[in-house]
């Protein structure tokens, strides 16, 4: 366990590295002087020489990478040329909405899927599975923000029970910024909740075909209580690999539902970073967000492993 | 006549259905071609948000432009993105996974690394740089989706051709002294290819759903050139004064996606019975 321990610790953190790589070198490839791209044409050259100051432009690529690098290490992200505030302090701030945000969809979407597959599985081939798996299409297919503003059009403009938008803060009351996060969590879990209930039916079933299971129902117990005690604990583990995988889709999600809600979260800034040519926004956040989805992986590699020996041998 | 019907039946229903949904959005980007109720760039503001009607079957948008011109033509900008970005990965993808699979452990562990490192940055998060770096447009998304299917391609190759390597009339043109690539050119790729155009059907459907959601960002398909996921972020500025214009758009993308993965189901099944599953399941 110890040696794929630090195998795995190892990958990640090649994996960071070269993500770190990439996004400096995309946006050292930009076409043209990046502070003229951030400042625009018309800028003063004198604010235009400030910026590539304080950029760094004027030191050599390696330099300028190493210190880059290195200040994400101590936490140093920039500072952002639109708001005129470090870029860490930018993201602790939107991340109050958009941590919350992703933790509500993940569990709503796992609180729908797993119970939903394992209701799927105990009836394969009838009516109740049908009704699942056509859930489970549907919900791959039904685009995200689509049925985020589907949502908006029944609940807020039709029924006018929530808001169509917007965050009211948490100092309004945990109660109304929750409220506000319920619909986007709803639209961001739908995709999920359909990939893992499909996930959670075919666990199940194989489950459901190994011997001690069969022991268990010609023992005579209840085949709720077979699924809960039996089938649930073992089918968890490919349903959690997926959960774990799905982190990446669900940071994509909240990039594009944040905007449909106008949230103003980690998506909805780095979207505005771009429209507002941030540069240092747009690195930072990026780069945080890939990083952050490898730590994940290798997190859900690891806990699998420690609970499941098997992956040890393959990965 | 009788012997056709038969052999029709007897198909995946998922793959009829796929097939006919397909067909159906296929059918609309060609007609698109040559004919659209109304241009789909025009602009008549006299006729704006009009709802659906005897002259406007689909209705029009804040600018008076016909919806169902826009969505025919949608569907041909949809399908083309999609297409290169499946085209893209598929030609970067399945060489490296083919070459991991014949390159043992080095080869392996490369790629292995090269996925790691690709499925860091979701589609839509390469997207966001490409653009930082390039400018909006489509050729950006193809570019982001691309790279993204390559990753995917390469691991759904290598592991299909590994157990291909391990099969005896691999090991047979080996001993006769065939070299890896003549191997790989005429008993690997050959058999692998059911796996890859699966997995392309799949990655498809996937490519349309992100280009929406990229070109409603902003950052895909440019107007005045209609884009499905363009037209929702339009509708949903008037989601009070005309809501079923934020409707029709979101449906052509479900029918879209919903019918390249039946399809993509539906020829698993059929290549490969032993993943037979149950009519739609």
């Amino acid at each position: 366990m110890l040696a794929f321990l630090v195998r795995r610790l190892l990958t990640l953190a090649l994996t960071a590295w070269l993500a770190t790589l990439v996004v400096f070198a995309v946006l050292e490839a930009i076409p043209g002087d990046p502070a003229l791209v951030m400042l625009g044409t018309s800028a003063q050259p004198e604010a235009v020489a400030a910026l590539r100051a304080q950029m760094g432009l004027d030191r050599p690529w390696p330099v300028r990478y190493a210190g880059w690098v290195g200040g994400m290490l101590h936490g140093e992200f920039g500072t952002s040329l639109t708001y005129a505030r470090p870029v860490a302090g930018l993201v602790a701030d939107r991340l109050a909405i958009t941590l919350p945000l992703a933790g509500l969809a993940l569990v709503l979407s796992a609180g729908i899927a797993i119970p939903l597959g394992l209701f799927a599985a105990g009836r394969q081939g009838r009516a109740g599975d049908w009704a699942v798996m056509a859930f489970g299409q549907m919900g791959i297919a039904v685009p995200g923000f689509w049925f985020a503003i589907l949502l908006i059009l029944l609940f807020s403009v039709r029924l006018g029970w929530f808001s169509a938008g917007g965050f009211p803060g948490w100092e309004a009351g945990a109660g109304l910024a929750l409220k506000a996060l319920l619909l986007p969590a709803v639209a961001l879990a739908l995709p999920e909740a359909a990939i893992l209930a499909r996930i959670t039916r075919t666990a199940a079933l194989d489950t459901l075909r190994e011997e001690y299971v069969r022991t268990a129902v010609a023992k005579g117990l209840p085949r709720r209580v077979v699924l809960r005690r039996h089938v649930l604990p073992n089918a968890l583990i490919p349903v959690a690999t997926i959960l774990g995988l799905q982190f990446s889709f669900l940071v994509a999600g909240a990039v594009v539902v944040e905007n449909v809600f106008t949230l103003p979260g980690l998506g909805r800034l780095l979207h505005q970073a771009i429209g507002q040519h941030d540069l240092i926004v747009v690195q930072g956040v990026v780069v945080l967000l890939a990083v952050t989805v490898v730590a994940v992986n290798a997190l859900v590699d690891i806990a699998c492993a420690a609970i499941d020996p098997r992956p040890r041998v393959t990965v | 006549m009788r012997g056709f019907v038969r052999r029709v039946r007897r198909l995946p229903v998922s793959l009829l259905l796929g097939g006919l949904l397909t067909a159906l959005v296929v059918g609309a980007a060609l007609l698109s071609l040559v004919w659209t109720p109304f241009p789909a760039e025009q602009v008549r503001v006299v006729a704006r948000l009009r709802p659906p009607g005897p002259v406007h079957w689909l209705g029009t948008d804040h600018f008076g432009r016909d919806v169902l011109s826009m969505i025919l033509v949608g569907a041909r900008n949809s399908l083309a993105v999609g297409a290169a970005a499946v085209a893209l990965g598929a030609m970067l993808g399945v060489p490296l996974g083919l070459a991991a699979s014949a390159w043992g452990r080095w080869g392996d562990e490369a790629v292995a690394r090269l996925g790691d490192l690709l499925f860091a940055f979701p589609a839509v998060l390469t997207a966001i740089l490409l653009t930082a770096a390039l400018g909006a447009g489509a050729v950006n998304v193809v570019l982001a989706l691309g790279l993204f299917n390559a990753a995917v391609f390469a691991r759904v190759a290598r592991g299909a051709a590994l157990a291909v390597w391990r099969r005896d009339f691999v090991r047979a043109a080996l001993a006769l002294g065939r070299g890896p690539l003549s191997v790989t050119l005429v008993h690997v790729l050959p058999n692998i290819a059911g796996v890859v155009i699966v997995q392309g059907t799949v990655l498809f459907a996937v490519a349309v759903l992100n280009e929406a959601a990229l070109s409603y960002l902003g950052l895909g398909i440019q107007p005045p050139s209609p884009s499905w996921g363009k037209m929702l972020g339009d509708a949903q500025t008037f989601l009070f004064t005309a809501p079923l214009q934020a409707i029709f758009p979101g449906a052509a993308i479900a029918v879209t996606v919903l019918g390249l993965n039946l399809l993509g189901d539906g020829l698993r099944d059929a290549l490969d019975p032993r993943h037979r599953s149950a009519g739609l399941l």
